[in-house]
């Protein structure tokens, strides 16, 4: 690796970092196929039926044979539509979601870039998503996309806010922004992660979470039985794939965040087991199990108990511990709190 | 050229011409959407002056919720330019006073050091602005920072009294009374005797 480094000189940096990228993004987007045959069969048995089995041995080459479906499949623009808006919509929900794994440390060292301000890093980059899809429900001059563009600006903008304070609970509590640091600190075992001290926030960031992705059951920005597929309804081929993998996307990184936040990273439940990347991979398959699950279990919530959700129920509980946790440190019992 | 000043005219020109776009955009949502290009790359030239912590809320904030909302309100609105435009050079006389006094106030900054204002020494990479900017925040600048949150308040209940108006005629739910709903309030199970069903009839007709 040193004869390369010397070889390419100042270009190192730039290829070395692509290198990196790349690393991330390729097994990301394998992740991302292979989370949609798992959430197949995963509800497909809850509710008792098999699931995709057809294609490769028990179905798993189906989401290859998906994506081949869906890149040779042609891409309509309605005649009203905005045409550079239109295919702006799918970049800007993609880019979000990618660009938001520039922080996120899978170890230790496993990091691409451990900057301080990583969790505001992954706030500011996550609150772009909501753009590509309110500029592909407006741009499309469609009713339906535009009423899901609607409720999708809506519900994120009032979740976020839910999201955010639940945050500001765990950095209260780590002392740092850094999501290494944040990780580093809940270290000792299954009972020193921050579920338990900061179990309301936890709570609140999981659900929060859910909404934030539009995954069911507040997936009322596509609602299927009332506004037929919401803000992506003229889209098809690629253009709707880039919106599905976005989707994923932000449902693993969310999955991934939690395990960073509140069940301790890459740290191992029993102190005398080695920590390691397999601990995170864990938490976030488990995670993830739950957001399948959620869909499988609940009917959508009803648009105006959504808002009330968010607004009258998540934020004055985040903000309640906030000042339980901040009050609490000032106390001879702060070590709970770390 | 360093590639830093190389960055830095980049993103200028990205900016300023996002800046004329907001302003040229026959479309309003294409003004809106130019903004928020003109706040992101605004916010990449914070980045370069070390501003990290600005330069990420200035993300968060303006373009994760401000603009947003903008949008969300340009959108739903039905704006016909032409009408819009009638009168459009009456403003120039104040426009021209504004932009006059923006490039007195930006001589006097960038010529700071003719002026006797000297530029801050660039810190180290361990240095987190983060801290001192919190630090300051809650220390020296306590009272201007709690009247400004005050203020801020106390515009958002306004602007909450000013637009909730109680109507006569809306019906509201209450979500606790749902809850409590118990199934007996609901469904009333009646017990009914067995009865088998007539024969049909003689189905001459459908052959």
């Amino acid at each position: 690796m040193d004869t390369l480094h010397d070889l390419l000189g100042p270009a190192w940096l730039p290829i070395w970092t692509l290198v990196k990228i790349v690393a991330i993004v390729a097994p990301l987007m394998l992740c991302v196929a292979y989370l949609t045959y798992v959430e197949r069969k995963v509800i497909g048995y809850m509710q008792v039926r098999i699931g995709p089995n057809r294609v490769g041995p028990i179905g798993l080459l189906q989401p290859i044979a998906d994506a081949v479906k869906l890149m040779f499949k042609e891409i309509i623009v309605p005649s009203g539509a905005n045409k550079g808006l239109f295919f702006l919509g799918p970049i800007l929900v993609i880019a979000p979601a990618l660009a938001a794994w520039a922080v996120f440390p899978f170890t230790d060292k496993l990091v691409l870039a451990n900057i301080d301000a990583g969790l505001l890093y992954i706030m500011a980059i996550t609150s772009m998503g909501v753009y590509g899809v309110v500029v592909a429900g407006w741009a499309s001059n469609s009713k339906y996309a535009f009423l899901g563009a609607m409720r999708s600006s809506a519900q994120i903008v009032s979740y976020e806010i839910a999201m955010g304070f639940a945050l500001v609970g765990v950095l209260m509590a780590a002392q740092s922004l850094n999501l290494v640091d944040i990780v580093n600190h809940q270290a000792g075992g299954f009972w020193q992660w921050y579920w338990l001290p900061l179990f309301p926030l936890f709570i609140v960031y999981l659900i929060a979470g859910v909404a934030e992705t539009n995954r069911a059951p507040f997936d009322v920005a596509e609602g299927e039985s009332e506004i037929v597929a919401g803000f992506h309804v003229e889209y098809s081929g690629m253009a709707f794939a880039v919106f599905f993998l976005a989707e994923y996307a932000n449902m693993i990184l969310i999955a991934g965040l939690t395990s960073i936040m509140f069940l301790g990273g890459w740290l191992s439940p029993f102190p005398f087991l080695p920590d390691g990347f397999f601990w995170i991979a864990a938490k976030m398959s488990f995670v993830l199990f739950l957001f399948l699950w959620f869909r499988a279990t609940f009917p959508r919530y009803r648009y105006d108990q959504i808002m009330r959700l968010g607004w009258k129920v998540f934020i004055p509980v985040t903000l309640v511990w906030i000042l339980v946790v901040g009050a609490a440190m000032q106390t001879p019992y702060g070590h709970l709190f770390h | 050229m360093e590639f830093k000043s190389l960055v830095f005219y980049f993103l200028s020109t990205i900016l300023v011409l996002a800046a004329l776009r907001v302003i040229t955009a026959r479309n309003p949502v294409h003004s809106a959407l130019a903004l928020v290009l003109a706040f992101f790359t605004g916010a990449g030239l914070w980045l370069l002056l070390e501003a990290e912590f600005l330069a990420i809320t200035l993300v968060l904030v303006y373009i994760g919720a401000v603009m947003v909302l903008f949008l969300f309100v340009v959108m739903m609105l039905d704006i016909n330019l032409e009408e819009l435009r009638k009168g459009f050079w009456s403003y120039l006389p104040a426009g021209l006073l504004v932009a006059g006094l923006m490039v007195v106030e930006m001589v006097m900054v960038l010529g700071g050091k003719d002026l006797g204002l000297g530029t801050p020494a660039p810190h180290g990479a361990d240095y987190s602005n983060i801290k001192e900017l919190g630090r300051l925040l809650y220390t020296d600048y306590v009272y201007p920072f709690e009247l400004a949150a005050v203020l801020l308040l106390v515009a958002m209940v306004a602007a909450i009294a000013l637009t909730h108006r109680k109507r006569g005629d809306t019906r509201q739910m209450n979500p606790a009374d749902q809850v409590k709903v118990k199934r007996a309030d609901r469904i009333r199970m009646v017990s009914m005797k067995p009865v088998k069903p007539e024969p049909p009839k003689s189905d001459e007709d459908e052959e």
